[in-house]
């Protein structure tokens, strides 16, 4: 912001504040939800503060989180389309037997990788294209289209798990899957983790700063007004859906990464929990407005919900329950941040 | 004014739409030629709408052909309208509400460069200025502000806003005073001299037959699908002459005393 001039350094100094006042405004859903975690994770250190006080603790976290961070982000667009994509769990599983499936008969892990991204990008077109050409609601039809894939997975293999305990030792494994910054010990933050903020970086850019996020933005405030002003509307709600599902093979392909083994299950699960953190990570159900960094966020909230319910001594069995009760909290601290305007 | 066709900046052809069985534009050919203010009118369902919605590339048309400059175009839609200087003031503003006033100045035709990265400074010191062009006299002057925030007429503003930053040939206002007072509307047919006065067209459809008279200098009547009556302001002395001929139209189908088109 560049003061006008007129007033001399108290405007400046004045527009200054106004300008941290505004960052504040702009940036108040993704704040509420990283005080939250913030919060949480002080609590959780409070109830037991020897395993939270450890690195281990955080890393063990940190291992799994960024397949629901790969996820996450292209969801963020989806959600802020208008739209909603129930079928990523599939499309992880789907795209992650191409990969591990090339790996597995000696193939180039890179040629696995580029098939894995080929096969969600073209789960994600044939979405954009059930839902934007063929007119089906993005809800039923993509609810359809996970179990549709999951049931062809399991058509294909029988109920049989691939492992490849081959791909340690490769270059593009260490480069993705080992650690590289030691913290304690031999321990240090995995590499998919600084993958996965790389991932959040390049989709807060695009969200906010280049021309496809900012009509994704339009087209889910208002698609008539969109299309009144030239955008191609249903260009931009199939490309959201092919963002999907090249997240989705991004995932799948950190999954096989980091576990070692494919299983035909693979991707299953990560449905509700990333569903959640999107939400809890400040993205309204509404259309137009999100954030990314909130999307990263929020995953990171559930993903502690787990480790911090353990840690405090608590049984798995009220794991759920705090997992309920920690999403409808935060939603209620979203809440407010104002309802929709129109 | 010379009246040959190729002076057209746009001109249909014989242009048809229809929804379902209603045929909304049944045949309409019609052209506006540089500086001149076109006024039309038609009641409702006369198709007035919708044949804007033709010329600004939301509705494709069922048939006839779309002139630009002389030259067809084929495959017309918003984009390319956009393109070839026409810049619409929709009635609902075509604004997206929720989202800042320098993004909805520049929907779909963002300031960026060729890798798609939004030149966001540039955005916001255009929106600026123009904002202060239009008159924004309110004090959340911002043009980081969500438009939902502003009141109608300001919302008005940020559309007529593009169409200035944009510099149109050809400026369509789709009931542009509806809703907004008396300052505002005032501040509306400012904005129309202007652009006319730099040699700009424009396309001013209005409920309101006083306005239309006053900033039209021919007017265009639309009846059931089909221009009824086309007539330059000389050939009409007040208002009260034009309104005669649209109740004429309502009751005959046609204007009595005025050449039909």
């Amino acid at each position: 912001m560049i003061g006008s001039g007129t007033g001399g350094g108290q405007q400046i100094a004045r527009e200054d504040a106004s300008g941290l006042v505004k960052w504040l405004r702009n940036n108040r859903r993704a704040l509420t939800s990283t005080l939250f975690l913030i919060v949480m994770l002080i609590g959780f250190t409070m109830a037991n503060t020897d395993v939270f006080t450890q690195f281990k603790t955080y890393r063990s976290v940190m291992i799994a989180l960024p397949v629901s961070i790969f996820l996450v982000v292209p969801l963020v667009f989806v959600v802020t389309a208008g739209e909603i994509d129930l079928s990523f769990p599939s499309v992880v599983g789907l795209s992650s037997y191409a990969f591990v499936s090339i790996v597995d008969q000696g193939g180039d892990p890179l040629i696995g990788i580029a098939a894995a991204l080929i096969v969600g990008a073209a789960l994600g077109f044939v979405n954009g294209i059930l839902v934007v050409r063929i007119g089906l609601s993005a809800l039923v039809a993509t609810l359809g289209m996970n179990f549709f894939l999951r049931g062809f997975i399991n058509i294909l293999v029988e109920g049989f798990s691939i492992a490849i305990p081959e791909i340690r030792g490769a270059l593009i494994h260490t480069i993705m899957a080992d650690d590289t910054i030691i913290i304690a010990g031999n321990q240090g933050i995995p590499n998919q983790m600084l993958w996965a903020l790389a991932f959040t970086a390049l989709g807060i850019f695009l969200y906010n700063r280049h021309s496809f996020g900012v009509r994704v933005h339009c087209v889910g405030d208002n698609p008539e007004s969109a299309a009144e002003m030239g955008i191609d509307v249903n260009r931009t709600r199939i490309l959201v859906f092919v963002f999907t599902g090249v997240g989705a093979a991004l995932a799948g392909i950190f999954s096989v990464m980091i576990n070692f083994v494919w299983w035909p299950t693979t991707g299953d699960g990560l449905l509700l929990p990333v569903l959640a953190g999107l939400f809890v990570g400040g993205t309204p159900t509404w259309g137009g407005i999100g954030t990314v960094f909130g999307g990263m966020i929020g995953t990171s909230i559930v993903a502690f919900i787990e480790t911090g319910v353990i840690a405090a001594g608590l049984t798995g069995f009220f794991t759920q329950f705090f997992y309920g009760l920690i999403i409808i909290l935060s939603l209620i601290f979203q809440r407010f941040n104002g309802g929709r305007v129109r | 004014m010379k009246q040959k066709h190729n002076d057209f900046i746009i001109e249909l052809r014989n242009v048809t739409k229809s929804f379902g069985n209603v045929n909304a534009v049944d045949g309409i050919s019609f052209g506006v030629r540089p500086g001149e203010v076109v006024g039309l009118i038609g009641d409702n369902g006369a198709g007035k709408s919708t044949l804007i919605k033709i010329l600004s590339g939301v509705h494709p048309p069922d048939s006839g052909q779309i002139i630009v400059r002389g030259r067809e175009v084929r495959n017309w839609n918003a984009a390319k309208s956009r393109d070839a200087g026409i810049e619409t003031v929709y009635q609902d503003r075509a604004l997206a509400p929720q989202q800042t006033i320098t993004r909805n100045i520049f929907m779909g035709r963002e300031i960026k460069n060729r890798f798609g990265i939004i030149k966001v400074n540039r955005q916001y010191q255009e929106a600026n200025r123009l904002m202060r062009e239009i008159g924004f006299t309110s004090k959340v002057f911002d043009p980081d502000s969500p438009v939902a925030t502003l009141s109608g007429g300001e919302r008005q503003g940020v559309a007529i806003a593009r169409a200035l930053y944009f510099d149109a040939d050809l400026i369509v206002l789709d009931e542009p005073t509806t809703a907004l007072s008396l300052v505002e509307t005032a501040k509306v047919f400012g904005f129309i001299e202007n652009v006319r006065a730099r040699g700009r067209s424009i396309i001013f459809i209005g409920h309101n037959i006083y306005h239309v008279y006053d900033v039209a200098d021919r007017f265009v009547v639309l009846d059931r699908g089909k221009v009824v009556m086309t007539e330059d302001k000389s050939n009409i002395p007040a208002p009260e002459v034009l309104i005669k001929h649209m109740q004429e139209i309502a009751e005959l189908g046609h204007a009595a005393d005025a050449s039909p088109a």
